[in-house]
């Protein structure tokens, strides 16, 4: 009896306990899935991004619109055209109390090359890099390969180590597998790591020191909720605070709690409709002798005009998403004017241009899309597709997942295939340059073209572009070239997804471009 | 007796290399897992330098042999996607896909052996037809719908259990337990009973068709008219005779669940294994993939030799055949 009773205080203590450690200031957020590593530069992805930048600071970092902001770095200006000399920030810590000197931001930048094994190494981001030195303390020189304007843009994404925690005996330093395990992840950031445990919680804990204005959580949880129905149903019962990613079915049960509501941020991702271009005999066509009606113009704009955007965004979307008449977002640096908005879906005029291009008859296509990997993608795709054959262009749809879906679009075995960009440049030249330059895998140009859409007067556009330090000629220049592109229909934009939050009733979180969930910026509402 | 086993562990060897074989073939076929795993953003050379850097660039034959040299010395190669050993990934997420497929079948053992039993002395009672009819929901619910309406009742609308992950654990060793905590039995009970319905539900139907089966047996009829009380005949002769089917049943169960608990832990994001192989199939992971098809194989097989080698402790006449 004894035993029972007092085992029973002990659990009745336990649980009183569970309950003040779950406090109003712990923040626990679902995520889409976590993090493949904790090493800030091992893996170009999302979660391992944002999570990084809770525990790191980069020199520059993006604003929710995706502006380039200062951070750890108070100014910079150029030496020449292509040194660029960053002063750091005063009075700016890491969490264990070391002052932040410009040998650190040396060290971090040089590390980028040496860690081992990623999938997708973050010399993505210094690949216009020649050399970085200190000047002095408080100085960083960073010299490019060429003039490079988007230099600030590529910093956003390099956080800054503490050369001291992060030195070891690899090449790299602290390897991968042991900030995997929270070993000399010491960085400038609100937050500091606490634990994590693979497949379940990522736990942080606010940074004592911090230099800046201290975040209103002692505490986050990020947890990996796969399952989309899963999140809305967490969020719902009230287990967690935050999710990702509100699913379109799950729109009507938050948005009528009380408990609950959604943020949605500016139109980021744009989901396109890619055409093959250059073959004459390509895969998935019929019905055109052995040609290939995409060459022409008249065609493609037929495509282009036959698609009703505005019932994809609001029927297939749910509202979530942002008709695109451009592949950069009307906000993005160097989007033509003209084609912020598309132009309206106009079945009479496709078929007159079909007709005009001597296809009257129609002809058979394959689109290929991939399911599961984008919101609603295959819907999309069927919703397409019919609309395509309500103007004779009898379409089927090959749905693939997605492994299968990127192998066929690299052996490209689609002549017309549904496909996706994120752009976290926040400038319309690097999305032009990577699908729709001129394929030249040696130059690293239009590395995504699987159309193989081939313009000289677009590429010359865009190679001068990329060496224009000044913005509005670069602005110019880049309007120039989305123009020439969209105003040929090389490729059919779509819309852009609109990336949303579901939260707690008194939380406050600015929805941002580039997707991302930072825990900083979670604020409760007075 | 050992001959058995030694030559149980020879096919087990000879399973293993055509898995590895196929799971090999199977994922070369799928796809490319640059493709899956390199930004897009990165350039063909990038993406080259990463196929190089993971030995993808080789014949596939040459990667097979490659793979076979190391496995066979215990090293499944690191996982693509986080760059950790593929075994230790698993292992580390093993300890909470058995508990909660441990808790699972326990509750569907309890649950349905005596509901079985009951369905099986009485097939015309209206209580064994309401369990009959009970067991076909059971098994013919998807797991995917009863979790999420498990969810939508206990959690979001009477708010009494959680939705979902593992809640507070305690380390055990190098293992972490949520079963010894109030908090962490509370974040179990759901994915269990989702997992448990229609393991219980088959469970029910087993025993059942045993029980009736054994019922007109003549050691029964014989038991009856020498007079033993129907409790003795039920619990010495009938449940004892009634447990080789189960234990058959509830072992394959048991490897099945362990192996493939994906939909329950997707629903309740319960970080076991489960979630790890869809996640690792998904971005074509392929080291993962193979170290956990190679394990789950080689574990099923020695579940199956237990299950055998529990036979013959229960049913002396099997002895007889194995020595034969």
């Amino acid at each position: 009896m004894n035993f029972t009773r007092s085992h029973l205080f002990a659990s009745t203590a336990a649980l009183l306990l569970a309950c003040t450690t779950l406090s109003a200031e712990d923040l626990v957020i679902g995520t889409k899935s976590e993090p493949s590593s904790l090493d800030p530069q091992f893996h170009v992805l999302s979660p391992n991004m944002q999570v990084s930048l809770a525990i790191f600071e980069p020199l520059v970092r993006q604003s929710a619109q995706g502006a380039v902001e200062p951070l750890l770095a108070d100014s910079w200006e150029l030496a020449s055209p292509t040194e660029w000399d960053s002063h750091l920030k005063e009075g700016v810590t890491f969490s264990d109390g070391t002052p932040l000197t410009a040998q650190d931001v040396v060290f971090s930048l040089d590390r980028v090359a040496k860690v081992p094994n990623s999938p997708t190494p973050f010399t993505l981001f210094t690949r216009q890099i020649a050399g970085v030195e200190a000047l002095d303390d408080r100085t960083v020189r960073i010299t490019t390969k060429q003039p490079y304007p988007n230099l600030t843009v590529d910093l956003v994404n390099l956080p800054i180590m503490s050369k001291a925690a992060a030195s070891g005996k690899a090449p790299e330093g602290r390897t991968t597998t042991e900030l995997n395990r929270g070993e000399g992840l010491i960085g400038t950031g609100p937050f500091t790591f606490s634990s994590w445990q693979k497949g379940a919680d990522l736990i942080l804990e606010a940074n004592s020191s911090y230099w800046g204005e201290a975040p209103d959580w002692d505490r986050v949880i990020m947890r990996p909720m796969t399952n989309p129905a899963t999140r809305s149903a967490a969020l719902l019962a009230g287990d967690i605070d935050m999710m990702e990613d509100v699913p379109t079915g799950s729109v009507t049960q938050i948005e009528g709690d009380p408990n609950v509501k959604i943020v949605s941020g500016p139109p980021a991702r744009v989901i396109f409709i890619a055409l093959d271009q250059e073959r004459d005999d390509s895969p998935g066509i019929s019905g055109t002798n052995g040609e290939n009606p995409l060459k022409i113009k008249e065609v493609r704009e037929a495509l282009f005009r036959a698609i009703d955007r505005e019932g994809i965004a609001s029927r297939v979307m749910g509202g979530a998403a942002v008709p695109a008449g451009s592949l950069g977002t009307p906000k993005m640096f160097g989007t033509s004017a003209e084609h912020e908005v598309p132009a309206p879906a106009d079945p009479e005029r496709a078929a007159q241009l079909l007709e005009e291009a001597g296809y009257g008859d129609g002809f058979s296509i394959t689109l290929g899309s991939p399911s599961g990997r984008y919101v609603n993608d295959a819907r999309v795709s069927q919703t397409v597709a019919a609309m395509w054959s309500r103007i004779g262009v009898q379409t089927a749809v090959d749905a693939a997942a997605p492994p299968v879906f990127f192998k066929n679009r690299d052996q490209r075995a689609y002549s017309a295939y549904l496909a996706s960009w994120g752009n976290n440049t926040g400038e319309i030249g690097t999305t032009l340059g990577a699908q729709l330059a001129t394929y030249d895998k040696e130059a690293s140009q239009g590395s995504a073209n699987a159309g193989r859409y081939s313009n000289p007067e677009l590429d010359a556009l865009l190679i001068e572009a990329s060496k224009t330090m000044d913005d509005d000629a670069r602005a110019k220049l880049l309007e120039r070239a989305d123009a020439l592109a969209m105003s040929d229909f090389a490729i059919l934009p779509i819309h852009f997804e609109v990336p949303s939050w579901g939260l707690r009733e008194d939380l406050e979180y600015e929805a941002r471009a580039d997707q991302f969930t930072l825990p900083q910026h979670v604020t409760r509402s007075e | 007796m050992s001959t058995f086993v030694i030559n149980r562990l020879l096919q087990a060897f000879l399973v293993l290399l055509v898995m590895s074989v196929l799971v090999f073939v199977g994922i070369y076929l799928v796809g490319d897992p640059i493709s899956m795993l390199v930004s897009p953003e990165a350039t063909d050379l990038e993406r080259d330098a990463v196929r190089e850097s993971f030995g993808l660039d080789r014949p596939i034959f040459v990667q097979y042999v490659t793979f076979l040299g190391s496995a066979l010395q215990g090293d499944f190669g690191r996982s693509f996607l986080t760059g950790e050993p593929a075994l230790q990934l698993i292992l580390e997420r093993m300890p909470a896909t058995v508990e909660l497929v441990g808790f699972a079948m326990f509750f569907s053992v309890v649950i349905g052996v005596p509901l079985g039993i009951i369905a099986g002395l009485r097939p015309e009672a209206t209580y064994s037809k309401v369990i009959m009819t009970g067991s076909i929901f059971g098994f013919s619910l998807p797991t995917f719908w009863v979790g999420m309406v498990l969810i939508m009742l206990f959690a979001v609308q009477l708010g009494i259990l959680p939705t979902s992950g593992r809640g507070e654990t305690v380390q055990v060793g190098a293992i972490e337990l949520s079963i010894l905590t109030l908090d962490g039995l509370r974040h179990l009970i759901l994915p269990a009973l989702t997992l448990g319905l229609t393991k219980a539900s088959l469970i029910i139907r087993v025993t059942r068709a045993a029980t009736r089966e054994i019922q007109a047996m003549d050691y029964i009829k014989f038991a009856r008219a020498k007079g033993l009380s129907s409790s003795r005949i039920l619990r010495v002769h009938l449940l004892k005779n009634v447990l080789i089917p189960i234990i058959t049943v509830a072992g394959l169960e048991f490897g099945q669940a362990l192996a493939f608990a994906v939909v329950t832990e997707t629903v309740f994001s319960w970080p076991g294994m489960g979630k790890l192989l869809i996640d690792s199939i998904l971005t074509l992971d392929r080291p993962v993939v193979v170290a956990y098809v190679l394990i789950m194989v080689l574990f099923l097989v020695l579940l199956n030799l237990v299950i055998d080698l529990l036979y013959m402790v229960i049913d002396p006449s099997s002895r007889e055949k194995v020595r034969d």
